[in-house]
């Protein structure tokens, strides 16, 4: 795919970014944006410093420091067992679920230091998700999206929020006229957009999403990555992806893993075509993974 | 092993038969019988109940046995009326549930849910050791530890009450709606309870609103297996709960079960073939038509209402 032109491409070659030390991210990503949406500016939502985690005695992640823009889609790509699904529950504290686990390092969103300063159930509050697999309750499509939101202590017109979340997901139309129906009634692709909704319901700033199109089919999928790059207008969007195509699709940043280290995160058509890392370009090579 | 060359090809004859000996068949014919026996078993108690209840019924009419205010088979005014003994029945099951129901669900969220590893080893093993109490050892509990007691509490209470014989069957079937109640919990799919997290929920709103109504067909299914055998128990009310069939509501009172009467008269040297021993049948069988229906209710719930996550 090649959404960027080579004007642009052209660009960012003229860009200098030699340094290892300071991430280019900052001096490239206007340039880019400019292919995308020029009217954001770039601020780091969520820093990432030296975060090192553990399930048991073996560890997942090894001394990870990244930051991801607001109002962006940043892919995590990697092979399997990479850590890139692990880093993303470490962003909402997900990982606090599992015993053994343990994490060392901060996590700071809109500088606030998600581990120290703050509760995992206020951090998820403000941070949603969508999971590998579609996970809807088995109430109604209706009660699906007021659930989070009532625990939340909504308090407005159930009736609109319903609808507001739905059209985001991109899903209303299909369901309006059955919203009592129960959320298993759905078809795989409707169930994972409809857990967008919910995750919307709640008002979060960022959206984390592990794998979310893994368990769709190849229709359900575009829906899904159109939806994302809707979704990138209001909110911060990080997506942990097993398909690189998928990434160069939908996503302005990547960043690539390898067994618990990020290798490379660079603007998303860079690290598609020229990557700074042997590792990263015989990941997208296919030659290993 | 000589070499590649050496290697001929050759062509797969499916042709023949496999060899299968008699063995084969004999193990076939064993574990089909094996399976039969539980079946054969159910079929021939039915058959005895429905055949002795019609000689029942022919000396005594459905309508006397369902109207009939009275149970006094062995009085020389017979009455032939089910309800005091239905009733007794009831009662003591109701009260059972009460008891059972809300401990046993508890618990088996707490085993599921809150318990960590340590206490869960504790905990399980425990209910177990709960539910192999054999029931003699339970009826002799309610009347000479659980009476007494709420004798303390209540000075009018009698030896013989439907409180304390029901509160101890409820006690014997705690486990029963534990351990039930608890695999349904655990059934319902971790990935459930994390959408609850990723959203905000606490502990208690993941659980309450999403995981224990997501186990529900197998929780109301835990009740209904409970109560059945609530239905069916028989020592700790023949024990405990009296030996007067008594048409009440009051816990407070004597009464008879439907099980401790068939016990009563089958102790007694009541003749074969009288109408005190062929009654005996009749309350068998309202028994046995009583907990089949709850079981297939239970299978019922379990079947439709299972959540297909």
């Amino acid at each position: 795919m090649s959404t960027e032109s080579p004007e642009v491409n052209e660009v960012i070659e003229q860009t200098p970014h030699a340094g290892d030390g300071a991430p280019p991210t900052d001096q490239l990503a206007p340039t880019l944006m400019s292919a995308t949406d020029a009217a954001n500016t770039t601020r780091t939502k969520i820093e990432i410093e030296n975060l090192n985690f553990w399930y048991g005695r073996k560890q997942a992640l090894t001394d990870i420091s990244l930051a991801i823009q607001e109002r962006r889609v940043t892919a995590f790509i990697g092979p399997s067992g990479c850590g890139k699904s692990t880093l993303l529950r470490c962003l909402n504290r997900m990982n606090d679920l599992i015993p053994g686990a343990r994490l060392e390092g901060t996590v700071r969103v809109d500088g606030h230091d998600i581990y120290n300063a703050s509760d995992a159930v206020v951090v998820r509050r403000h941070i949603g998700m969508v999971f590998q697999k579609p996970n809807p309750f088995p109430k109604s499509i209706y009660q699906n999206i007021v659930w989070g939101a009532k625990i939340n202590g909504f308090s407005g017109q159930p009736d609109e929020l319903v609808e507001r979340c739905l059209r985001q997901a991109a899903l209303w139309d299909e369901v309006k006229d059955r919203l009592g129906d129960n959320a298993y009634n759905l078809s795989g692709g409707q169930q994972q957009r409809l857990c967008i909704a919910r995750a919307l319901a709640v008002e979060p700033e960022i959206l984390l999403m592990d794998e979310p199109a893994s368990a769709l089919d190849p229709i359900a999928t575009t829906k899904l990555e159109e939806t994302i790059l809707d979704l990138r207008e209001r909110y911060t969007v990080v997506i942990v992806t097993h398909n690189m195509h998928q990434a160069r699709r939908v996503s302005d940043e990547t960043a690539f893993f390898y067994i618990g280290q990020l290798i490379e995160k660079t603007p998303t058509e860079q690290l598609f075509t020229r990557p700074r890392e042997q590792r990263t370009e015989d990941y997208i090579m296919g030659r290993f993974g | 092993m000589n070499g590649a060359s050496n290697i001929a090809s050759r062509n797969i004859d499916l042709a023949v038969k496999a060899r299968r000996g008699f063995g084969e068949r004999i193990i076939r014919f064993v574990l089909a019988g094996c399976a039969l026996v539980s079946v054969l078993v159910t079929v021939a108690i039915a058959a005895t109940l429905i055949y002795e209840s019609v000689g029942f019924f022919r000396d005594v009419s459905v309508l006397r046995f369902l109207t009939e205010s009275q149970w006094t088979p062995q009085f020389v005014d017979k009455q032939f009326g089910i309800w005091p003994l239905l009733s007794g029945t009831l009662l003591v099951t109701l009260i059972a549930a009460l008891v059972a129901m809300p401990i046993g669900l508890f618990s088996a969220i707490y085993i599921a849910e809150y318990a960590g590893d340590r206490i869960r080893r504790v905990l399980k093993p425990g209910l177990e050791v709960l539910a192999g109490v054999p029931t003699v050892v339970y009826g002799w509990f309610a009347l000479t530890f659980v009476t007494p007691v709420l004798q303390s509490i209540f000075p009018s209470l009698g030896v013989y009450n439907a409180l304390s014989a029901g509160l101890v069957v409820g006690i014997m079937i705690i486990p029963m709606v534990a351990s039930i109640s608890e695999d349904a919990i655990r059934a319902v799919p971790r990935a459930l309870a994390e959408g609850g997290y990723a959203l905000g929920g606490t502990k208690i709103e993941v659980v309450s609103t999403i995981v224990v109504p997501g186990a529900l067909s197998g929780i109301v299914a835990s009740f209904i297996l409970a109560l059945s055998r609530a239905i069916g128990e028989t020592m700790i009310v023949t024990l405990a709960a009296g030996a007067t069939p008594n048409l009440t509501i009051n816990p407070a009172e004597s009464i008879q079960t439907m099980t401790a009467f068939i016990v009563q008269v089958s102790l007694g040297d009541t003749p074969h073939g009288t109408i005190v021993y062929k009654s005996i049948f009749a309350v068998g069988l309202t028994l046995f038509l009583i907990t089949l229906g709850m079981n297939l209710l239970a299978n019922v719930i379990i079947r439709r209402y299972k959540e297909s996550y």
